[in-house]
C-alpha cells in the first residue's frame, strides 16, 4: 500500500467523522431529523433515477401530441408524468434531430435534472469532464463511444442552479413494433445527458 | 466570479474516468451528507446559490483534490457556523468524543 492510499484513507476517515460530527450536532440542535435523512437517502438511491426520464422520451417518441408539448414546455410535460420537484423546478428539453446533437454540462458544478435523472454520476461532477466537453465535445464524445459526423452539428448546453436540460435522443431504426414501455427501456441515462445513444435491439 | 470551479475550458485536468455500474453513493458518509444538504437547504440555512459559493470558498488545491460530497461539507458547514447554528469548536470536539467512544 502506497503512502498516498494511506494519506488518502486517513483524509476520507476524518471527512465520515466530520460529518457524523455535523450531523450529531445539528440533530442534538433539533435542527435534522435522522430519520428525514434516511427517508431522503432511500427516495435517490432507490426510488428517483434515470428510469423517470426514460418514461418521459418513451412516451415522446411514440406520442406526438406529447413530444410537441415537452418541446415547448418540458417543466409542465415532465410534471404531467409526475416528475417534478428539487433540481427540476425549470427543464428544457433538448430535442436531437438528424442535423444536431445535444450535450449537456454543469461546468460550474454539477447541476443535473435530479426528478427524471436521479443523482448525477461522479464523472459527470468531476473538473475533466466540465472542463473539457464545452472546448472539445466531439473528442469527450468520442471518449464516450459516439462518434458523429463532421456535418452534423454538436451543441453544448451549460446547466445552472435555475434550469436543467434534459436530452430526446433519436428513436433507433428498428423500433417500430416496440411500445411504449418497451421503448423506455432502451433509452439510456447517458442518451438523456448526450453522451451515449439509446441501447440498439 | 472566476474562481477555480468556473473551469468550462480549463486544460491540464486529466481524463475522464466512467466508473462502471457506480453506485449512487460511494460510502456511507456521503449518504449522511446527501440527506443533511436536502434538509438544511429546506429549513432555510441557504439557497442554492448561496451553497454553490460556499463550495466556491474552497481553496482551488483543496477544491480540485477532495471528493464531490466534500465540497458539500465545505459549504453546509461554513453556512451553519455563519448563522449561528453551530461552531467549529463544536464541531472538533464533538469528532474527538466519537473518535473516543468508535475507539472504545
Amino acid at each position: 500500500m502506497s503512502a498516498d492510499h494511506d494519506h488518502d484513507n486517513d483524509h476520507r476517515s476524518k471527512v465520515a467523522l466530520r460529518v457524523k460530527a455535523v450531523e450529531s450536532l445539528l440533530v442534538e440542535k433539533g435542527l435534522m431529523d435522522p430519520a428525514a435523512i434516511d427517508k431522503l437517502v432511500d427516495l435517490y438511491e432507490n426510488k428517483i433515477g434515470p428510469r423517470n426520464g426514460a418514461k418521459v422520451v418513451a412516451k415522446a417518441w411514440t406520442d406526438p401530441d406529447y413530444r410537441k408539448r415537452l418541446l415547448e414546455d418540458g417543466t409542465a410535460a415532465i410534471k404531467e408524468l409526475g416528475y417534478s420537484g428539487v433540481q427540476g423546478e425549470e427543464m428544457v428539453v433538448l430535442e436531437n434531430t438528424p442535423e444536431v446533437h445535444n450535450v449537456v454540462v454543469c461546468t460550474l458544478c454539477s447541476c443535473y435534472p435530479w426528478p427524471t435523472l436521479g443523482l448525477p454520476p461522479n464523472w459527470y461532477k468531476a473538473a475533466p469532464y466540465r472542463s473539457r466537453v464545452v472546448m472539445d465535445p466531439r473528442g469527450v464524445l468520442a471518449e464516450f463511444g459516439v462518434t458523429l459526423p463532421d456535418s452534423k452539428e454538436v451543441r453544448v448546453w451549460d446547466a445552472n442552479a435555475e434550469l436543467r436540460y434534459l436530452v430526446l435522443p433519436e428513436r433507433p431504426e428498428g423500433t417500430d413494433g416496440l411500445d411504449e414501455a418497451a421503448l423506455a427501456e432502451i433509452v439510456t441515462r447517458d442518451s438523456m445527458i448526450g453522451v451515449g445513444f439509446p441501447k440498439t435491439i | 466570479m472566476n474562481s477555480i470551479a468556473d473551469m468550462g475550458g480549463m486544460h491540464g485536468l486529466g481524463p475522464i474516468r466512467v466508473e462502471e455500474n457506480e453506485p449512487i453513493f460511494h460510502a456511507d458518509w456521503e449518504r449522511r451528507m446527501f440527506g443533511m444538504f436536502i434538509l438544511a437547504f429546506a429549513g432555510g440555512h441557504f439557497n442554492v446559490d448561496m451553497f454553490r459559493y460556499g463550495m466556491e470558498q474552497m481553496s482551488p488545491a483543496e477544491y480540485l483534490t477532495s471528493d464531490y460530497y466534500e465540497h458539500w461539507l465545505h459549504s453546509l458547514t461554513m453556512w451553519v457556523k455563519d448563522n449561528g447554528s453551530l461552531t467549529e469548536e463544536e464541531i472538533l470536539a464533538r469528532m474527538a468524543e466519537i473518535e473516543k467512544e468508535e475507539a472504545a
